[in-house]
């Protein structure tokens, strides 16, 4: 094993590289676009709404945050195999699933960071909408919209979490070549089978994804800032 | 069309306000009718802020009754409130006025936007994140947003006690200009000179209580009781 070969095979454009990277890319975006359809109004909804059992709910929610994703894994898995109750959906070692399982991980991280974000920013607001009478339902979009930036690290750190996992998708997932196969499932297996250039090649161009879409968001984050104040 | 009911005048009837073993107002009797500002000033911790936060039924009292024009409830939409220090949403000036209008249940029309940045003089910095005005700017942008609810009561808490002379009397000369145009003005200070400047009549508070009502010119010429006179003349009261 070299660094040579494993720079040759990201540099090369290997396609089986490039559809294992691609594959993972839909998988994490998929699951962090679910999650946060969810998280980001659960959040905010839990930092505004005082109801009976709101607190457990938010200490079960922030116990979610440190779910093992193998645990969640087998969870679908019990769920969607085919004597499971969805196993008539057929989402078993198919990409859907993997996006579900991933989802559930990262909809506690969205939701949990949504709510700090919106309970910091209605203690400064609280007053103001008072006088205003501005109704719970356009409390919570003045308050998801003005807190925009904060979000997009919620998202952000849902993203991290997603392109890192390995566990729940390896399960959901399978593994499969040319299907289900993610860049942290692939190195996993090719470290096993010993051929790590492909696995640090696979490492290498994670670590970059991650750092180019973390740099994006950011950049587009302080223009934002900017420009709102 | 049906006339919408007056909030006139706000009456506290033997009003208390206590959190926990504090008490804030003791036993407040007092009449703000329609007319001119009627300015409530005293020490820090006099009550000014927690008297128009009921006024504004931000809170309710622990004991005694306040009514609104004959009625338990305030009309909400014809109130308005500027704090101190108003929170300014992350948005540009124009769109913090079109967020009060929208929460007010008014049309959120251009030209009502530009009306009421023209009249408090923020029209050139319409686009300018809210955020980024300075102080003064802030405390003008927060006038037109609860302009923007077209109010028969405007309570204003300190409206200027952190800005500089200049930006003082550009908020003062908003004031007074709603104020002749018909809006009822329910402000609270501790800047005698502001009182003197902008007041019809004065509630002089101390400690809770009111401890004077009076046309502005009487109490600052023949104050009625001790503590008054020693608070016009610089005096401290505790």
């Amino acid at each position: 094993m070299s660094d040579g070969s494993a720079w040759q095979l990201v540099i090369g454009g290997d396609a089986g590289l490039y559809a294992i990277v691609w594959l993972s890319l839909l998988v994490s975006v998929a699951a962090v676009a679910l999650a946060s359809v969810v998280g980001l109004p659960l959040g905010a909804f839990l930092a505004l709404v005082d109801f009976p059992g709101r607190t457990t709910l938010v200490v079960i929610l922030n116990a979610c945050l440190g779910l093992p994703p193998v645990v969640v894994g087998l969870a679908f898995y019990l769920m969607l195999s085919r004597s499971g109750p969805f196993g008539f959906l057929g989402l078993l070692f198919t990409p859907h699933g993997m996006i579900l399982a991933q989802a559930f991980l990262v909809m506690p991280i969205v939701a949990a960071l949504t709510r700090q974000s919106i309970e910091d920013l209605w203690r400064e607001y609280r007053e103001e909408f008072g006088a205003m009478r501005v109704t719970p339902l356009r409390r919570i979009a003045a308050l998801l919209w003005d807190a925009r930036f904060s979000l997009v690290t919620a998202v952000l750190a849902g993203f991290g979490r997603a392109a890192a996992e390995v566990g729940a998708v390896m399960i959901v997932g399978g593994n499969i070549d040319g299907f289900t196969r993610t860049m942290t499932t692939a190195i996993a297996l090719e470290t096993s089978k010993g051929d790590l250039p492909l696995a640090l090649g696979l490492g290498l161009v994670l670590i970059a994804l991650i750092v180019a879409v973390n740099a994006l968001v950011w950049g587009v984050r302080r223009i934002g800032e900017r420009a709102a104040g | 069309m049906r006339a919408e009911p007056s909030n006139l005048p706000i009456v506290f009837d033997d009003v208390s306000l206590r959190v926990g073993a504090i008490t804030l107002l003791d036993r407040i009797g007092l009449g703000i009718p329609a007319g001119s500002p009627t300015v409530l000033v005293g020490p820090n911790g006099a009550g000014k802020t927690s008297l128009i936060r009921l006024g504004m039924a931000l809170a309710a009292p622990s004991s005694g009754h306040i009514n609104w024009g004959g009625r338990e409830q305030p009309h909400m939409a014809r109130c308005a409130m500027v704090f101190q220090r108003p929170v300014m949403l992350r948005r540009s000036a124009a769109q913090n006025v079109a967020f009060a209008l929208v929460a007010a249940g008014r049309a959120r029309s251009g030209g009502r936007i530009a009306a009421l940045l023209d009249q408090v003089g923020l029209a050139p910095l319409a686009d300018r994140p809210a955020r980024r005005l300075s102080g003064g700017e802030q405390q003008r942008l927060a006038l037109a947003r609860a302009l923007a609810r077209d109010p028969e009561v405007l309570f204003l808490d300190e409206p200027t006690a952190s800005l500089d002379p200049a930006a003082t009397k550009a908020v003062e000369d908003i004031v007074v200009s709603v104020a002749v145009a018909g809006i009822k003005i329910v402000l609270t200070t501790h800047d005698l000179g502001q009182a003197r400047r902008i007041g019809g009549d004065i509630v002089f508070l101390v400690r809770g209580r009111v401890v004077e009502h009076a046309p502005a010119e009487r109490f600052f010429t023949a104050p009625a009781t001790h503590e008054a006179a020693t608070f016009i003349q610089g005096g401290l009261v505790l």
